[in-house]
């Protein structure tokens, strides 16, 4: 009789891969409630196909890569990803973006780089950028916050819309839409107006960012705040992010308040805190150790600002975290902590 | 006095399962009907047998002496006879056997003479003292049973700074440090100050975790007994590996041991509880190190310690604590995070182990490893390390073997402590992979000196095979001479001319030939670039660890000791 003979440790924490993806989807939940009041179901309807296209072709990849499907099926990464797509695409675009999507994210920017643990880009990202390029128009055609619309959108609604279009919905697209807040405010200023001019001209902003998005962003930080306590996360990429965005919107108001909207502009609208906490964070692109995770945070709001005033995109969130999945690895090599016995 | 601890970085905490064993008492296990002693219980070469088969023995008597320096002798941990000397399996994680002395006791338990040494232990000179305890054949009772008497040596100045006696006793499960302390607190403390006058040490810190309070309060009452400040109990945070050497070291004193150095080297001797206690016995009652506590606990019906003779069979104890709770599926010899996992239950005690673990299989505590997901750079093991390495790289270029890599990340500095495997979310049995790793880099090596003594022996053979052409052709070449100066003379008009010596410039000539070839070694010609790296680095690393051990050499003083004994 030879007994069970393992490699010492013989201990292990109760943890899984699983159980921290599934913490990321809990911790979006609240934010994705507050979406569904403010605008509807349509993200319903995302996140459903997105769930429903990524573990179909995460499963397929599986089985043509001959890997085991149960324990990679199940350990929730295609999920996040899903999830994180569905999010960052308008509610009101039509299937086949998210499936189109959803699939190259899988696919192409997961599967094809090795599968888990090996993509060097974040996949959500990597396909929110192909859509951005290859559908401009459905992919910056956002909906419009209840209080501006007559017309909540139901499940049957956003069904209609994203299988049809709006108008066998009953809906008049220019109602139920219009450009996001990063959007607007980036072609009026085009149009050499001030920022309080434009706050004021329309009634897409709110209190701190764009009406409605700015209580979905605070349940996302809420959220976020949770997954740190939570040990998901640690606090290093959000608050390096955060700050670095902050201080340069900050410096920037202050040079010329007309110009440049107010740091709690940049914080509440668009991605920055669905970025800070959920999508830079995804831990298989990121940078690793704890200063390098500094620098890449800081990075990452760098170029969010720098993208958003003076790229040609409006929101800056997956092109930022795509050049920073580049440098993670230099990074990571120049970040290396001092082990003991070499100070 | 300690004003401060220092935290170092890393660290897990970790479910203790303490409770499971301390608070039964702590009792003497019963004596086998046979006593299985292994030649090699210690750091260093294995004792050598001085007795016969079929000799009596008495309690205490030597039966193998050490063997060299770094080495420890063993002795009868009771009376009876020498029944085999002979292999048998050992508890080694490669379930291999090893030379062996079986002892089959009498029942009478019969001590040797035994001679005291100390009214007053600090009227010994303390070189004296180191040999009453190597031939005590005391070793490092905390895991990894390094010959005492060598730690106990002060070095060139004549002192340490610091001696830090270490009842942290991190790991989980394992308490025969805590009992031992709770029991015997006044040996102990006698222990220490008898180490603290080999080492003529300047402060001593007793560094306890603070989970163990009642141990902590009994060492504090036994040291106030004496007024001596310079000695201090402290408690330290609970956490995983708080008692691994060098963390300890930095914790107590903020120091750091440098890479391929001794703490020695920064003035500072730790010490294990358990081996305080040994010294005490060893000095006061002339006691040779026959036996120690043992946690006997997991998946047993009455964990608990026990005082165990050395060569008891580990499945007696567990018989002794009431049996497996279910079927056993693995037993541990140390504790969950770095003991060894052994193939069967019937392997002796030997002086370093501490704990005896029992995972049945229908255990909750412990789960088998089935399937590793892919690493996904969570971070976790790096936060987790606790000497500041950066695991999943370590992982990575272990798996890839790309050792050179794997030694640019520091592969050495891996003190095998498991944090970084035990909060993996993947499961990666990534400490495997650091021991694969190691491994492989030493066989390497291995091989790269047998290369080059076979390439020395090749150039040696070369040159003489040179030589003996030489010489031939000289001797032919003198021949002719001869016979053309015959002719010469013969012609009569002969000049002396004067030759250096042939022989000789030849021999040169071929010695040079050789040495020229030396300069470019063929086997090593065609190595890649990595591999040319790779040999560098293993070089620079081996002169950094010669340097290190070189340091660490006897002083005139303790190689007198050892040719005493
Ligand atoms: S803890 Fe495991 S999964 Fe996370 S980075 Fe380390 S090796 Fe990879
Ligand atoms: S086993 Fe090695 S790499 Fe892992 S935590 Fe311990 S020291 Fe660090």
């Amino acid at each position: 009789m030879s007994l069970y003979t393992p490699s010492s440790p013989h201990f292990h924490a109760n943890n899984s891969v699983t159980q921290i993806m599934l913490k990321v989807v809990y911790a979006l939940i609240p934010g994705i409630l507050l979406y569904v009041l403010f605008f509807g179901f349509g993200i319903v309807m995302n996140l459903l196909i997105a769930v429903v296209t990524a573990l179909t072709c995460e499963a397929l990849i599986l089985k043509l890569r001959k890997r085991p499907i149960i324990p990679f099926l199940t350990d929730g990464s295609a999920l996040v990803t899903a999830v994180l797509l569905a999010l960052s695409v308008p509610s009101i675009a039509p299937w086949w973006i998210i499936f189109i999507g959803t699939a190259f994210a899988i696919i192409i920017a997961k599967h094809l780089y090795g599968g888990l643990g090996y993509n060097p880009f974040n996949p959500a990202m990597v396909a929110y950028a192909m859509l951005l390029i290859s559908f401009p128009l459905q992919m910056t055609t956002w909906p419009l916050p209840l209080s501006n619309s007559n017309d909540y959108l139901g499940l049957v609604d956003s069904f209609v819309i994203s299988f049809f279009d709006t108008a066998s919905a009953g809906f008049a697209i220019d109602a139920i839409s219009g450009a996001t807040p990063l959007d607007y405010l980036k072609s009026q200023l085009g149009l050499e107006q001030s920022v309080s001019q434009i706050m004021q001209s329309s009634a897409n902003f709110g209190l701190l960012g764009g009406s409605g998005f700015e209580w979905v962003n605070i349940a996302f930080l809420a959220g976020g705040i949770w997954l740190m306590k939570k040990k998901i996360i640690s606090w290093h990429i959000p608050v390096a992010t955060i700050s670095s965005l902050i201080i340069l919107a900050f410096i920037f108001y202050i040079y010329n308040s007309e110009q440049y909207a107010s740091p709690f502009f940049h914080l509440f609208t668009g991605a920055t805190i669905l970025c800070a906490f959920f999508i830079a964070t995804d831990p298989v692109s990121a940078a690793t150790t704890p200063r390098g995770k500094i620098f890449y945070g800081v990075g990452i709001g760098i170029l969010i600002f720098v993208i958003r005033n003076w790229g040609g995109y409006p929101d800056a969130v997956a092109f930022a975290v795509l050049i920073m999945n580049m440098c993670a690895p230099t990074i990571d090599y120049y970040t290396k902590p001092k082990p003991y016995g070499h100070r | 006095m300690i004003k401060n601890l220092f935290k170092f970085p890393g660290g897990v905490h970790v479910s203790q399962f303490k409770d499971l064993s301390i608070h039964e008492k702590v009792e003497p296990a019963k004596l086998p009907s046979k006593l299985v002693l292994p030649l090699h219980q210690h750091i260093g070469a294995a004792a050598e047998p001085c007795v016969e088969i079929g000799e009596l023995v008495l309690k205490g008597q030597k039966i193998a002496s050490a063997n060299g320096y770094v080495s420890a002798p063993i002795h009868a941990p009771t009376s009876g006879t020498i029944e085999d000397i002979g292999d048998y399996p050992i508890a080694h994680p490669s379930g291999m056997s090893a030379p062996c002395i079986v002892i089959k006791p009498d029942g009478d338990d019969k001590w040797i003479e035994l001679e005291s040494h100390a009214s007053d232990y600090s009227s010994i000179d303390p070189s004296h003292l180191r040999n009453i305890i190597r031939r005590a054949g005391i070793v490092g009772l905390g895991g990894a049973g390094f010959p005492t008497y060598i730690k106990h040596n002060p070095g060139p100045d004549g002192s340490v700074d610091t001696l830090i006696i270490n009842g942290s006793e991190c790991e989980p499960y394992i308490t025969c440090d805590d009992s031992l302390m709770r029991d015997r607190p006044d040996e102990i403390v006698c222990g220490i100050r008898i180490i603290k006058h080999a080492l003529n040490a300047k402060h001593v810190v007793v560094a306890i975790e603070d989970n163990k309070p009642e141990a902590f309060q009994a060492i504090k009452k036994a040291l106030a007994d004496f007024d001596d400040e310079s000695i201090e109990a402290v408690q330290i945070p609970t956490i995983y590996p708080a008692g691994s050497e060098k963390q300890l070291i930095y914790t107590v004193t903020g120091k750091e041991v440098p890479q391929n150095s001794l703490p020695i080297n920064i003035s500072i001797v730790c010490q294990n509880i358990g081996t305080t206690a040994a010294v005490y016995r060893a000095i006061n009652h002339g006691e040779p190190l026959i036996s120690r506590y043992v946690t006997v606990t997991g998946d047993i019906h009455q964990p608990k310690n026990l005082e165990v003779l050395f060569g008891t069979p580990i499945n007696e104890l567990v018989d002794q604590c009431g049996g497996v709770k279910g079927s056993v599926r693995r037993l541990i010899i140390g504790g969950p995070m770095m003991g060894f996992a052994m193939h069967q239950l019937n392997l002796p005690v030997i002086k370093t182990t501490n704990c005896v673990l029992i995972d049945a299989k229908e255990s909750k505590a412990f789960k088998t490893r089935d399937f590793a997901m892919p690493c996904i750079r969570c971070g976790s093991c790096a936060e987790a390390c606790p000497a500041g390495l950066i695991p999943q790289q370590l992982y990575w270029y272990s798996k890839s073997q790309e050792f050179d890599k794997a030694q640019d990340y520091n592969l050495y500095d891996c003190i095998e402590c498991g944090c970084c495997d035990y909060v993996c979310p993947s499961k990666i049995p990534l400490v495997q992979y650091y021991r694969f790793a190691k491994a492989e880099i030493w066989k390497r090596e291995l091989e790269m000196q047998k290369s080059n003594t076979a390439r020395q022996r090749h150039e040696f053979h070369q040159f003489r095979v040179e030589r003996e052409k030489a010489e031939k052709a000289e001797k032919h070449r003198q021949k002719k001479a001869a016979l053309q100066a015959k002719e010469n003379a013969n012609k009569d008009d002969i000049k002396t001319g004067k030759e250096a010596d042939p022989k000789k410039a030849a021999i040169l000539a071929a010695m040079e030939r050789a040495k020229a070839k030396k300069a470019e070694p063929k086997n090593t010609d065609n190595l890649t670039e990595a591999q040319k790296k790779l040999i560098a680095e293993i070089d620079a690393k081996r002169a950094k660890q010669r340097n290190a051990a070189s340091q660490a050499k006897p002083t005139n003083e303790d190689s007198k000791d050892s040719n005493n004994s």
